[in-house]
């Protein structure tokens, strides 16, 4: 070892307490990205292999009926590389320990042999025996939330007709990784399963003999998906095609690229707030030893080291902290990363979750701290090369100090000494104040936009599922029906109110933006399912015209007064332009609602309904849900928020070990800036209030300009801090902003007060650990010492 | 001279623990310093004065032996006691002055003056040493000499009862000096402080009533002087 090294080892054995702090900083940095990557890329190979090895389809079509002579003109399509044909029918389950109805997805699986797309891994269990017509293979995420096994058997209500089938096989599809009900936001795993029945048998249950009802298909090389979508569109209008779409519209797919933008955004943002503090504290700190160190730099020089030598001397002491940090933050983020990757396999279902890490996440993360360090010190070192050894020799220029600008504008002679020193030696030094008032800021910032997804989850529900909409439930019939419906569950007993709706497929279109939606009419019945704005004012529906929802206006870049062109995907294919007259606020999905009566008169048809909105009483729920499930009508059965419930119940564990991370991490970096500042505070001015212990000021005098420094730049960051943490969420709110859902720009003053309480406490207990320094205070030696 | 001693010390000893080394600093020390009397301690470094000095500024405490405050024995008092003590009583002035960087001139010795009630104020402290004009400056703005003088300022604003002078001189030029002692030499004379002076230059002992030398931790010999020099009257 160098000589110069063992003075390394000597100065890092000195400045311990705070090297690791820097350390632990540069650790949660590294960690954070570790974790964010590990996670990132574990999702990504798991998702591109299953969908390869599983073939999944590029292109997705529903209609009302296919006759099966039409699928040699959808293979000859340019373009289409492989295509499949399958029923796929909505019912009702009865499940024994749920008194509601448990929607379920019914698809068929090839009489002999697999299918040509969207195949399925077999967990447990066989395939289907096609001699039996009792049979289906159910999703694994539905037998695990209801803990079922093989051989049971469920009872279904197909096209209101009950049929008992028994479970011969668990399976996963590349199709229903995440598996959310139609109408539903989030996952739901009791409330929703898929089941895979073979063909011969789904058909005849629903009556479709020599037809399918939904067509995937997968593009050659280099084929344009739009055309393609357009071609089958085109071929499918006739036999009731509800539109095709692609891998982007796709719910499954969308919520897992969404998850992944979201990573992605994460792998950065966080990260880089905790590296760029890392290299302020780098240069606060190397700052100083570089000037304590000033007579034995201008000796080595002086001796015939190189400039050079001497400069890499001290970029390694930040490089040893810097690397040091990285390497406990990659063991660390991999830890993270594995708990976070198992925390996924909750909600997405791959058969084989790959994970590992990565050379590029290890040579990443080094480098990455590696040139925070040299970001942060390379003035300190370009200093310690450019000074000449003549110079260095002299002390250094006294401190120079001036007047504060709180005491120019004239408040001088209200401020008490102790007061005017803190604040000249905050002003003097404006760097590592700013640097000090920034770090804070950013674990003040770093806390909030950590916790504010709660709040925004919350007033969500609150929006949704409180307010904009009143209904319990929400029925979906298996066919339009007409509107004396009404009347039929309205004598249900205990059902107080009913809303029925009418939703059609439609393309909307303005300018050069055009979407594939289900338009709503809502029935005016009872105001249940009601359209609220931006104002959280309730919104009629208006007699005539068009409502958007915010997101689809934004699409279309449509607003007031604009006529937006809606063609319908079924019946007559009726195409018109309507005026936009609302624009409303909504945080899922993208929809549009017209009234009835501009409906009926648009597509002259007598006034049906798709489904209903119930209200009903909490008494007779079971008793409603028991006649629900007999009612052939019925498809499916919503329950309001409840998948939104379920699924915050089921992260409330997670987002609390989230939220304690958090805290963890917000604790690291405050203390970590507020110690830095306050050692080297304190070795500064350790003369000057030993001094003052000699002129007979007691110790919590001394202590208070010390702390009172401290105090002073805390208190200085907390707006800061708020304003950056509502920035950053506003970024994470923009980032995530996609077309299935949208996060509300919500963050409490709860969650700033208590981010702020976070932060102060840290501080507190950094200046505690002060405490004992300053009251260890030698007076005798320090006054010896010559500046 | 009044018989009663403002200080005095009964055969204090002092021990630093140097890793398993004790160094004997003092090796039993008795010492009375009377009302107004201008003392110079005289004695090559390390022959234990400085360590007198923090004791009887109440800055260190002796590890056997008594000190005597008036009628008072500092030996018996804690921390809160002592810094009490230094805050109404005694007033320090060191070779390196010293002086709080952030603060002026006039409020560095207003640091004191806020401390103390019946203390002089700045200004008339800052006249005593002839620096009213650069009250406003800030030490980096002050050559070493007007450093010294605002830390005497400092010292004497609360008319201690016994100022300290840790090799007040040490670090300046001769013309230099000689101002600084005429400060401390007028103080004494002006206001009556009992004033102990530390040095190793023997010609400063002209000016003292009484010179203390000390050698090996003890005192080897106490002179009168029949005369007080003046500052300017002491040749280097």
């Amino acid at each position: 070892m160098s000589i110069l090294d063992r003075k390394l080892r000597r100065d890092l054995g000195h400045l311990a307490t705070q090297a690791v702090a820097i350390a632990m900083v540069m650790a949660s940095g590294i960690a954070m990205y570790t974790m964010a990557l590990y996670a990132l890329h574990s999702l990504q190979t798991s998702q591109t292999n299953y969908y390869q090895k599983y073939r999944f389809a590029n292109i997705f079509c529903n209609a009302v009926r296919i006759p099966a002579d039409l699928m040699p003109r959808i293979q000859a399509l340019s373009g289409v590389s492989a295509i499949d044909q399958r029923v796929v029918f909505a019912a009702l389950l009865d499940m024994p320990n749920m008194a509601e109805p448990v929607a379920a997805r019914l698809i068929s699986w090839p009489d002999s042999g697999k299918p040509r797309l969207n195949d399925l891994f077999l967990a447990d269990g066989r395939w289907l025996d096609s001699e039996r017509s009792d049979e289906v293979l159910a999703s694994h995420s539905f037998v695990a939330a209801h803990g079922l096994k093989l051989d049971d058997q469920l009872e279904f209500v197909i096209n209101g007709r009950k049929r008992r089938l028994q479970i011969v096989g668990v399976v996963y599809s590349p199709e229903y990784i995440v598996q959310i009900q139609p109408g539903s936001l989030l996952p739901d795993y009791k409330r929703f399963g898929v089941f895979w029945m073979s063909h011969r048998h789904l058909s005849a249950a629903v009556d479709m003999q020599g037809a399918v009802n939904d067509v995937t298909l997968t593009l050659e090389r280099g084929a344009t998906e739009a055309a393609v979508i357009e071609a089958v569109d085109e071929l499918l209008a006739p036999y009731g095609g509800t539109g095709a779409y692609g891998r982007d519209q796709h719910v499954s797919h969308r919520f897992l690229e969404d998850e992944i933008k979201q990573l992605t955004i994460m792998a950065w943002v966080s990260p880089t707030i905790f590296l760029l503090v890392a290299a302020f504290l780098l240069n606060v700190m190397v700052g100083r030893v570089v000037a304590l160190q000033r007579e034995q730099i201008a000796v080595l020089k002086a001796c015939g080291y190189y400039d050079w030598q001497i400069g890499v001397h001290y970029l390694k002491l930040a490089l040893l902290i810097a690397v040091g940090g990285a390497g406990l933050g990659l063991l660390f983020g991999y830890w993270l990363g594995q708990n976070t990757t198992r925390m996924y396999a909750e909600v997405y279902r791959f058969p084989v979750q790959q994970g590992s890490l990565t050379g590029t996440i290890v040579w990443g993360s080094l480098l990455i701290s590696i040139g925070s360090a040299v970001i942060g010190t390379w003035r300190s070192i370009a200093a310690v090369i450019s000074l000449p050894p003549a110079d260095a020799m002299r002390p250094a220029t006294p401190s120079n100090f001036s007047t504060s600008w709180v005491e120019r504008i004239g408040l001088r002679w209200l401020l008490p000494q102790i007061i005017r020193m803190l604040l000249r030696q905050i002003q003097r030094q404006p760097i590592k104040s700013l640097s000090t008032v920034f770090g804070m800021a950013m674990a003040l910032a770093i806390m909030i936009l950590g916790s504010f997804s709660l709040d925004a989850i919350r007033y969500l529900i609150w929006f949704q599922f409180d307010y904009a909409q009143r209904q319990d439930i929400t029925v979906v019939f298996n066919q339009v029906t007409e509107h004396d419906v009404v009347s039929e569950l309205k004598s249900l007993p205990g059902v107080s109110e009913v809303q029925t709706f009418r939703a059609i497929p439609m393309t909307v279109r303005h300018q050069h933006a055009s979407r594939k939606i289900s338009v709503m009419a809502l029935g005016d019945e009872a105001p249940l399912y009601r359209l609220v704005n931006i104002k959280e004012q309730i919104v009629p529906t208006p007699p005539e015209g068009l409502v958007l929802s915010d997101k689809l206006a934004k699409i279309l870049d449509a607003d007031l007064g604009d006529r937006v062109q809606l063609t319908a995907l079924e019946g007559t294919r009726h195409s018109a332009e309507i005026e936009v007259v609302r624009i409303i606020t909504e945080y899922g999905g993208l929809n549009a609602y017209v009234s009835p009566q501009v409906l009926a008169r648009w597509s002259h048809l007598p006034r049906t309904c798709s489904g209903a909105h119930l209200m009903i009483d909490s008494a007779t729920t079971t008793e409603v849900y028991h006649r629900l499930k007999n009612m052939p009508q019925v498809a499916s059965v919503n329950l309001k928020g409840a998948a939104m419930r379920s699924f915050e119940e089921s992260f409330a564990a997670n987002i609390l070990t989230m939220r304690l991370f958090n805290i963890i991490f917000t604790v690291i970096i405050a203390f970590g800036v507020v110690y830095n500042h306050a050692r080297i505070s304190f070795a500064e001015q350790s003369r000057d209030l030993a001094t003052l212990r000699v002129l007979g000021f007691t110790n919590g005098e001394v202590t208070s300009i010390l702390l009172g420094e401290l105090a002073i730049l805390t208190v200085a960051a907390l707006l800061p801090g708020c304003l950056i943490g509502w920035g950053l969420a506003a970024m994470l709110v923009w980032g995530m902003d996609t077309e299935l859902y949208r996060i509300p720009m919500v963050i409490e003053p709860a969650t700033y007060w208590f981010a702020m309480f976070v932060v102060v406490v840290a501080a507190f207990l950094s200046g505690l650990v002060m405490l004992r320094k300053i009251w260890a205070l030698d007076m005798v030696s320090v006054l010896k010492a010559r500046e | 001279m009044s018989l009663e001693p403002v200080f005095s010390t009964r055969q204090i000893t002092k021990d630093y623990h140097m890793g398993d080394v004790v160094v004997r600093a003092l090796k039993g020390v008795d010492v009375a310093l009377y009302p107004g009397e201008f003392v110079v301690l005289l004695g090559p470094s390390g022959s234990g004065k400085s360590t007198l000095l923090n004791i009887l500024g109440g800055l260190d405490q002796p590890t056997s032996g008594q000190v005597f405050y008036r009628d008072q024995e500092l030996t018996t008092w804690n921390q809160r006691q002592l810094t009490q003590f230094r805050r109404e009583h005694v007033g320090f002035i060191f070779q390196f002055y010293n002086l709080v960087p952030s603060l002026t001139a006039y409020e560095n010795v207003a640091l004191v003056t806020e401390l103390v009630s019946r203390s002089m104020s700045p200004l008339e402290a800052l006249k005593m040493v002839a620096l009213e004009p650069r009250r406003d400056h800030f030490p980096a703005q002050l050559s070493g000499g007007e450093q010294q003088r605002v830390a005497i300022a400092r010292a004497i604003a609360k008319r201690p009862a016994i100022l300290l002078c840790d090799e007040p001189t040490g670090a300046l030029d001769l013309a230099t000096g000689v101002l600084v002692l005429e400060a401390i030499e007028q103080v004494n004379r002006e206001l009556g402080t009992t004033t102990v002076v530390i040095t190793h230059n023997a010609v400063i002992a002209g000016m003292a009533d009484r010179v203390i030398k000390m050698s090996d931790g003890k005192i080897a010999e106490v002179e009168q002087n029949a005369v007080r020099l003046r500052p300017r009257e002491m040749r280097w």
